[in-house]
């Protein structure tokens, strides 16, 4: 704790100086060469080959149409594949309920373990515990409780609460909900941990001030807590936003697109196409169409919230 | 005997909600993060066929099965492996880039920076046909070695970023007092700033773990190989049985959240300071 708190008082940065040291020009490239290395092998070339191969038929299954070309992929995706816009709409429906709700009870629950209270640190280590749990794990948990003859509805149908046999995953009705309410389950404590870090930093003496002038408690939420924290909400629903809409192990594992494709994102629909239907030039050009719309959609995002450029 | 008592939050203190705004909404919270734990120890713990909502009386047959027979056995060591070797790895690999980013101006940081912020953008989910076609001319396919590069890769751009934040956070004074005493370059950082970074590398070090630990789409696609695989690719198996054994997947997931609770056990109090020490806010 002592050395944390030593870390946070130390002044800004010092401004680096050449000439110290040893080797002092080649070595920044020297340390950076790993990472670099690793990141040009397994994310930079992938990434160009996916552009390339987007450009290709490329289908084991159908060799004789293989070689270049062109365009076709993206205007197959664009004109006649409706599976696209279906996925890409749940995709876009799936992480703007997600992480609008998992920012909303994520801050709540943040704003609530920051009170003092007895017993708050095993409050905090149990409601931030499901942060730690897999997608996978999730499923399986989730699984058990969604279960038709053994899982909750049993035990709410006993107690006269719905009918005998209600399975919410294969339900197309109840299975969005159940999802949405299986991922909140994990996600929940991952903005709630971001947002209460940055809830540390905020001065008490604002709040002090603020109790003297009798501003209420509503007021002072408003007008010191949330600006404070908005350049920290802005980058966590961002990251957040990117990492759901990427995710498949939760949805691959719970209901694997199902029932009826009612619950495929547009990363599960590219896996679909290349996996298993090995049409890799397709699922090329879809990861490509999903790789510019995430790019820019983060753009945009980033400037109507006018990150960092809040006056705080 | 008497003990003077002390008139502790007699006054309310200045952000302070009333009890029950605490309360209320906390265990109604807790219901929910608590009952499924519940319900797949309830599982795990009571026989077979048994639908009491108490596990009693308890057995260990479902974990007994899915050690040997479903061998978690064998996936619990690849993910030991998997997992401890990543942590190590990403640590290091990113420390060392992490200190160039926050003591060096050099003419590739900027290109470098931006390529980190971009690579966030970059779905390891939709790079797998194109890793898979790398780690088979590398050969390395069924080694548990491709996984821990794939999932190491995916860590770095983070990790590092945040590690650049805690270095930057530890005043370059202190090195450059170290070199006035004779120390060289990475004597200095040895003794002087690591230490400094332990919070921030044990957030950065667990992330990496139980990232890797939980991961399971490269270990699904990478190691076809039933020796080879992993514990989420195990559970995954389990669910999709055809009828699928309820407790012994139960007793599988309670194998699988082991390591992960105790890890985030360790870590949690470094958890909210780590971030806070900077790395939010870079």
């Amino acid at each position: 704790m002592a050395q944390a708190a030593a870390v946070a008082e130390s002044p800004p940065r010092a401004r680096p100086r050449r000439g110290t040291g040893a080797h002092p020009r080649r070595l920044p490239y020297l340390l950076i060469a790993p990472a670099g290395l690793l990141m040009l092998g397994f994310i930079v070339y992938p990434v160009l080959s996916v552009f390339w191969t987007a450009l290709q038929h490329d289908n084991p299954t159908k060799p004789w149409r293989n070689g270049f070309a062109g365009l076709d992929n993206f205007t197959e995706i664009f004109a006649r594949d409706p599976q696209f816009w279906s996925t890409l709409s749940f995709s876009l429906k799936w992480v703007v309920v997600e992480v609008g709700l998992q920012l909303l009870f994520g801050l709540a629950l943040a704003l609530i373990v920051n009170q003092t209270f007895a017993g708050r640190a095993l409050a905090r280590a149990l409601v931030f515990s499901p942060w730690a749990v897999s997608g996978v794990l999730t499923s399986a948990i989730w699984v058990l409780l969604y279960n038709s003859q053994t899982g909750l509805s049993r035990y709410l149908a006993d107690a006269g609460i719905g009918e005998y046999g209600t399975s919410w995953l294969s339900d197309t009705a109840t299975v969005f909900p159940a999802v949405v309410v299986a991922d909140l389950w994990r996600g929940v404590p991952f903005f709630a941990i971001l947002i209460l870090a940055d809830l540390q930093s905020v001065s008490k003496d604002l709040y002090e001030a603020a109790e003297v002038d009798g501003a209420s408690r509503l007021r002072q939420f408003l007008h010191i807590t949330l600006p404070h924290l908005k350049d920290a909400i802005i980058l966590s629903t961002l990251l957040r936003a990117v990492w759901e809409f990427n995710n498949v192990d939760l949805l691959y594992t719970l209901t694997g697109g199902g029932p009826a494709g009612e619950t495929t994102t547009l990363p599960l629909y590219i896996a679909n196409t290349s996996v298993d239907a090995h049409n890799f030039g397709y699922a090329s050009a879809l990861t490509t169409v999903a790789f510019v719309i995430l790019l820019c959609c983060s753009m945009v995002y980033l400037r109507l919230s006018k990150f960092g450029g809040g006056d705080k | 005997m008497t003990t003077p008592t002390l008139h502790f939050g007699r006054r309310r203190a200045w952000d302070q909600a009333p009890r029950w705004q605490i309360h209320l909404p906390l265990a109604l919270y807790l219901l929910f993060t608590l009952v499924p734990f519940y319900w797949i120890l309830l599982f795990a713990l009571r026989p077979a066929g048994s639908t009491s909502l108490v596990p009693w009386p308890i057995t260990f047959e479902h974990f007994a099965k899915v050690w040997t027979e479903r061998s978690f056995a064998t996936y619990f060591q690849n993910s030991v492996l998997i997992a401890v070797a990543t942590l190590v790895l990403t640590t290091v690999v990113a420390l060392a880039g992490g200190y160039a980013l926050a003591r060096f101006d050099f003419r590739a940081k900027k290109g470098f920076m931006l390529g980190l912020l971009c690579s966030q953008f970059v779905p390891g989910a939709l790079l797998l046909v194109p890793l898979f076609q790398i780690f088979a001319q590398l050969r390395m396919i069924n080694s548990l070695g491709s996984v821990i590069i794939a999932e190491t890769v995916f860590q770095l751009p983070l990790s590092m970023i945040l590690i650049s934040g805690f270095i930057r956070n530890v005043p370059y004074s202190l090195e450059e007092a170290a070199w006035v005493d004779g120390c060289d370059r990475f004597r200095a950082f040895r003794t002087v700033v690591l230490p400094l970074l332990r919070p921030g590398l044990v957030a950065v070090g667990s992330f990496a773990f139980v990232h890797a630990w939980n991961h399971f789409l490269f270990a699904l696609m990478f190691l076809s190989n039933q020796e080879k695989q992993t514990i989420p690719v195990g559970l995954n198996t389990l669910m999709g049985a055809d009828s699928v054994d309820l407790g012994a997947l139960a007793a599988g997931g309670v194998i699988a959240a082991v390591p992960v609770v105790i890890v985030f056990a360790y870590i949690q109090k470094w958890l909210i300071t780590g971030f806070s020490a900077g790395a939010v806010k870079g």
